[in-house]
């Protein structure tokens, strides 16, 4: 099978990509819908971000270096982390906000390394043209399965707060007073990843995937990274998500098993 | 302490709610609690289940000091009606069995669960959808749920609040029966005086400005 190689892009033919942002404009301008500054803040401030992150990415590439490679993953976690508690800044209790850290890291790092060093095999291991990339994806979509758990959780102990509570009284451990806002809240965060799973291939073409097909890579390996990312994926949120809400319905009760106000 | 005290009330304070310097509920009798609308009725019941703790002053049960004992396994004793109950999602069956198995006890039969509704006189099927239930039928419904428990005490927030004056009288009669065959202790907060007068053996008066008064027990 024959696979060409990726065309290269001028910096002009990447210019000639910005006559959709021109065309967002006019649609916004004639509908009256004031979101000039954010759309042009969020598409000069992604252009640069991507650009510095391209320089950054051929440099680390050229020296491969441990350190560097567990720096930029340790940023990542930070930034991913951080991300999520500042959303829910205001309503997390301290103990909540340091299991989000303790969860989103040992869900995220263990699947990470398993994938890496047992699936994919890379070497050496702190290889950062596979390291980073992964890294962010099993990070990103496992930050945004917490954010949707942690949501989720306070919603549910809030509107249910007096079905909890019954449960208490009538002598349910706070695991069993909780376990149908868990089990739900678990279900909510995982569902966009399995949705994801169901529509791949057919409704769309993974970023991923099509980024490999576009650089020359055989669909077939192409489709084979996807498919194991996929499970990586659904297996980095799933750990992230219950870890988090293992742990975190308990900074709800104190030690004396009642609700905290 | 009295002798027979099933629970020992020292110094409790519960913020502005309650302040009782010294109070005695006796084992296997029925206590009344009567007192006017905020004078602290429920938040008591509430500490003696330990569903919330009192700001300073100590609970003893057993003579043992409440801190001193695990929360869940007093609450599976100690069983606590609230005035508004929660029903759980699911049919009759469901609701009755959810207490049970919280407290992970071994599930009883379907004719056993039919004949505590009939205790409660609650004339329906088990597989009726419980949100189909009227508010009384439903506070029917949580008396059988605590009842299928069979605890050591009941503590019972106005468990007739929402039924008519026959329907109430019967059910008071059947749970204090059912206390006095099975040595039980009831601690019941009743709105109504004649309630208080015809089944209980103690009755304590709540106010808002007094500490609770205790008014002399019939078998004393």
């Amino acid at each position: 099978m024959k696979v060409s190689k990726i065309l290269d892009l001028t910096a002009f033919q990447v210019g000639l990509a910005y006559v959709f942002v021109l065309m967002v404009f006019v649609i916004i301008r004639i509908r009256g819908i004031s979101r000039e500054k954010e759309i042009l803040f969020s598409s000069v401030r992604m252009t640069l971000q991507l650009i510095l992150t391209g320089f950054i990415l051929v440099y680390i590439f050229q020296k491969p270096n441990p350190w560097v490679t567990l720096g930029i993953i340790l940023l990542m976690e930070a930034f991913a982390i951080h991300t999520v508690i500042h959303k829910f800044q205001r309503v997390l209790s301290f103990k909540f906000k340091r299991v989000i850290v303790l969860s989103l890291a040992l869900g995220t790092l263990s699947c990470l390394l398993y994938f890496l060093l047992v699936v994919v095999r890379i070497h050496p291991w702190y290889d950062p043209q596979y390291f980073i990339p992964i890294a962010g994806m099993l990070i990103g979509n496992s930050m945004t399965g917490i954010s949707l758990g942690v949501k989720s959780l306070l919603e549910g102990m809030t509107i249910q707060r007096a079905l909890v509570e019954e449960a208490l009284i009538l002598g349910a451990t706070p695991q069993a007073a909780t376990k149908s806002i868990i089990n739900t809240t678990f279900d909510a965060a995982i569902l966009p990843t399995i949705n994801s799973m169901m529509g791949m291939g057919i409704i769309f073409l993974p970023g991923m995937m099509t980024g490999q097909i576009l650089s020359g890579v055989s669909p077939l390996t192409a489709i084979s990274y996807q498919i194991a990312i996929m499970f990586g994926i659904l297996g980095s949120v799933a750990l992230s998500v219950i870890l988090t809400l293992q742990w975190g319905y308990k900074t709800f009760f104190n030690k004396e098993d009642q609700l905290l106000s | 302490m009295n002798n027979r005290a099933l629970f020992h009330l020292e110094n409790v304070q519960y913020k502005h709610i309650l302040d009782i310097p010294a109070l005695d509920i006796p084992s296997a009798q029925i206590t009344c609690i009567l007192g006017p609308s905020g004078s602290g009725k429920t938040t008591f019941l509430r500490l003696l289940n330990k569903i919330i703790s009192p700001d300073s002053g100590s609970i003893y049960y057993q003579a043992q000091e409440l801190k001193k004992i695990k929360s869940i396994e007093l609450r599976r004793k100690v069983c606590l009606l609230s005035q508004e109950p929660r029903i759980f999602e699911g049919n009759i069956k469901a609701n009755l069995l959810q207490g049970i198995r919280f407290q992970e006890k071994s599930l009883p039969s379907e004719e056993s669960l039919r004949d505590i509704l009939d205790q409660v006189k609650l004339k329906k099927s088990l597989e009726e959808d419980s949100k189909l239930l009227s508010g009384g039928e439903k506070q029917r419904l949580a008396l059988a749920r605590i009842l299928l428990l069979n605890p050591e005490v009941f503590l019972l927030d106005e468990p007739s609040s929402s039924l008519d004056d026959a329907t109430e009288e019967l059910i008071i009669q059947r749970i204090t029966q059912e206390a006095e065959n099975h040595q039980k202790t009831v601690v019941m907060v009743t709105h109504s005086k004649a309630i208080a007068r015809k089944f209980a053996d103690l009755i304590i008066h709540f106010s808002e400005s007094q500490s609770p008064l205790v008014e002399g027990s019939e078998s004393e």
